[in-house]
């Protein structure tokens, strides 16, 4: 995989168009082509403007070996073509973090594949003037020319913030340039000012390190830990001098107008009303992934059915058609049915996002989930996790720190997704359907609350754990901005929302493509033979009927490996029949119905809901005639499921996301061992007390 | 760590009755317009804190307390900054 990276990030954006046109003076347009780095705080219109200079050709990746994402396109400034690099929002440049290392990377020319660039755009909020440009003065010291696009002018505007432009140019010595991105404005001025600057070439003087000698070698400006005075003391004086060029460009009319954010601040972070609507929030959110994902996830699922009827009935029976119906179109499919609900979840994540609520769900988690040892930004990942783990994980992204993102990754799968529904209902209806406890309260629903905390338990506890051994490290700053509320962009949000279901597609498909022809292979091979067809004839003699299917699975590797991982499953109370099925919903959790059901022969449509199924649950005998299953039994496998990882798509994107296979098995083993011994507990315990 | 916080908690309130003349951000009353007189410490916390603008010299206010009574946020050159109290002891304060 990493391979695919790299290969992706070598390949230079040579456009097309422009190379054709030029014919033979090829040398040229390779000249003239520009490398163009556009930079800026996080919340500065960075990604507006990135998607207008571009359009829709975008490229998105990761940088080699690492998980810090990597966008560039291609930038039509008049006849030139400029490859535009989007470096991660910063607020600085001092290399303390991995998006800071990746930026000043770019920056220096040193990533292979990718030139050093020949501009650097800074994205500055006119909102927020000082700050932002605070990174313009680390950008310059980089000595590669810096045009300023201006952004949020209009914001400014009706703040009666006014930033003469012309002066705050004059005063940097560098071209800034208003723009409104969405209306395009300042757009042709900010090419003509990238041009030109290319052309000169000139790097202004850096009047606050004039004091010392800093500039001397762009690896001396960016400084280790270990001398922090003189560090602190280059901060102190970016900031003087910045103070000064505020205070000469900027004119502040009045200021009783300025703060409409902190009047929502005033309802939307208010001690209890803040509380109320955060929950409201979370809510319609989860709900919305819940209800309204739930149709078109229908459809996709009957989608993909019709699709494999088709291939079944069109393709000659063979070896081909079991392969692409029950290995590829069921195992892809099965995947690609959550689609929908990452969709929609990445809709509402690029919202809160965009509109600054995120920061302020932080600002009022904080305190629990610092309790745990969690950042306030790892709330939402893990509330979205009982939707579905994959878009939970995936939404880790806006938790700067690597060791905090990594155990709200790790802890994440615990929360009772969607996907585990089916079993609790299988489970439930076979064995305590009906049954209350004093008499009103439905021994089901008990049950399945009891499964969401269990889940719970574990993630904090698992959590506190990880903290304080593997993943300790001094508390990252919590130090946010609480960004000024603003209207989202709607061609941001949805490019963003595809972006992000593209990257699961591709990254996740791949090995969620392999994992499904494995298990189809386990579940396939090796085909009924004579034995087999003896044994059923056996079968069918003792009159238990048994169709081809069952017995297929029965003999291949998969019911091999259910016979092999009897001993080690029997404390459980699971007889190798669940072993299989064990096996196979690794795919996915929902298969264990499926599985199951094609075991006890009740055909393969069966659903959680099946009386057919459920009455063969209940009357499956072991060898001895015992009955297999019990109710202790039942609850036992509902406890493994929800600490189990069983779910090969979960597997994939925490391969992606953490970019390490040593996380990824380390994950694997740890959920599996911690539900073995949590279902050892359950059945032996539950056999002590004299259940079962 | 929460007894690490819980220790440091109790030491900061005695640290706090013996000395009141050393006034942080952390106990600046909410709405009061102050100064920031030193960021203290070499940690990555302190760099963090002045590389958003948190430098000697700024205007500062304390804006409100998050709903469990931290993080707060404040109000500095023209922006809202949250950070946990534990970060804003760092910073001394003069109003």
């Amino acid at each position: 995989m990493k391979r695919v990276f790299q290969s992706s990030n070598s390949k230079a954006v040579i456009p097309s168009a422009i190379v054709e046109k030029n014919g033979g003076e090829r040398r040229k347009v390779a000249k003239a082509q520009l490398t163009i780095a556009l930079s800026g705080n996080p919340n500065a219109g960075k990604t507006t403007l990135f998607n207008v200079l571009t359009g829709l050709k975008q490229k998105v990746a990761n940088y080699p070996g690492v998980t810090v994402e990597r966008k560039e396109g291609v930038w039509k400034l008049g006849d030139t073509a400029a490859r535009l690099i989007d470096l991660p929002g910063l607020y600085s440049l001092d290399v303390t973090s991995l998006d800071e290392q990746i930026a000043s990377d770019v920056l220096t020319g040193k990533l292979s594949g990718l030139a050093k660039p020949d501009v650097v755009v800074a994205a500055v909020d006119a909102t927020n003037l000082e700050r932002n440009l605070y990174l313009v003065t680390q950008l310059l010291e980089f000595k590669i020319p810096v045009v300023i696009a201006l952004t949020m002018v209009d914001a400014a505007e009706k703040q009666s913030l006014e930033v003469d432009s012309r002066k705050l140019s004059k005063l940097l010595k560098i071209p800034v340039i208003p723009v409104i991105a969405t209306q395009r404005k300042g757009i042709g001025e900010l090419s003509e000012a990238v041009l030109r600057v290319a052309a000169e070439n000139k790097i202004p003087r850096l009047p606050w390190l004039a004091d010392g000698d800093f500039s001397e070698d762009v690896k001396d400006i960016h400084l280790s830990l270990s001398d922090d005075a003189a560090a602190n003391k280059k901060i102190f004086a970016r900031y003087n001098y910045i103070s000064d060029i505020y205070q000469e460009s900027v004119n502040q009319k009045q200021t009783f107008e300025r703060n409409i954010s902190d009047k929502i601040d005033g309802v939307l972070t208010h001690k209890f009303f803040g509380l109320v609507i955060l929950i409201a929030v979370l809510l319609l959110v989860f709900q919305t992934i819940f209800s309204w994902a739930s149709l078109p996830m229908d459809l996709l699922e009957q989608g993909f059915g019709a699709l494999g009827d088709f291939v079944k009935t069109s393709l000659p029976e063979g070896i081909l058609n079991d392969l692409l119906v029950d290995g590829i179109i069921a195992g892809v499919g099965g995947v690609l049915v959550f689609l929908p609900q990452i969709l929609l979840l990445f809709l509402f994540l690029s919202i809160l996002e965009d509109t600054g609520y995120m920061a302020r769900a932080a600002f009022l988690l904080d305190k629990l989930m610092s309790r745990v040892g969690l950042h306030g930004k790892a709330f939402l990942p893990l509330l979205s996790s009982f939707a579905c783990a994959i878009p939970g994980i995936m939404a880790t992204r806006t938790i700067e720190n690597r060791h905090d993102r990594l155990a709200t990754i790790l802890i994440a799968p615990f929360m009772s997704c969607s996907a585990r529904l089916p079993v609790y209902t299988l489970m439930i209806g076979a064995f305590f359907a009906g049954q209350t406890v004093f008499g009103f309260l439905s021994v089901g629903a008990v049950l399945m609350l009891a499964m969401y905390f269990l889940g719970i338990i574990v993630a904090v506890i698992v959590a506190f754990i990880l903290k304080r051994t593997i993943l300790r490290s001094p508390p990252p700053p919590f130090v946010m901005e609480l960004p000024p509320y603003r209207l989202p962009n709607f061609r941001t949000v949805v490019q963003n929302m595809f972006t992000r279901a593209g990257l699961f597609l591709k990254r996740a498909g791949t090995v969620i493509l392999a994992i499904s022809i494995i298990l189809w292979a386990l579940t396939y091979f090796p085909r009924a033979t004579e034995k087999v067809q003896n044994q059923n004839e056996a079968i069918v003699k003792s009159e238990q009927p048994a169709i081809g299917e069952s017995a297929q699975l029965q003999n291949s590797y998969a019911g091999q490996l259910g016979h092999f991982i009897e001993p080690v499953i029997e404390p459980l109370g699971f007889d190798w029949k669940i072993g299989v099925a064990l096996i196979a919903s690794f795919a996915a959790r929902e298969v264990l119905v499926s599985t199951l059901s094609i075991i006890y022969n009740t055909g393969k449509d069966a659903n959680e809901e099946s009386e057919t199924l459920i009455s063969a649950i209940r009357n499956a005998k072991k060898d001895d005639g015992s009955a297999v299953w019990s109710p202790l039994t039942a609850l036992t496998l509902m406890v493994f499921f929800v600490l189990a990882i069983q779910c090969m798509s979960t597997v994939a994107v925490v391969r992606r996301e953490t970019n390490s296979w040593s996380w990824t098995l380390f994950m694997v083993a740890y959920m599996t061992g911690l539900a073995y011994l949590a279902a050892f507990l359950t059945y032996q315990g539950g056999k002590i007390l004299g259940f079962g | 760590m929460i007894y690490l916080q819980i220790f440091a908690e109790v030491k900061s309130k005695k640290e706090e009755r013996k000395i009141k003349k050393k006034m942080t951000l952390a106990n600046l009353t909410v709405g009061t317009p102050a100064k920031v007189v030193k960021v203290a410490g070499k940690t990555i916390v302190s760099r963090r804190l002045m590389e958003m603008g948190v430098v000697p010299g700024v205007a500062v206010t304390v804006i409100k307390t998050a709903p469990f009574g931290d993080p707060i946020q404040i109000r500095i050159r023209g922006y809202s900054l949250a950070m946990r109290k534990s970060e804003a002891e760092i910073i001394e304060v003069s109003e």
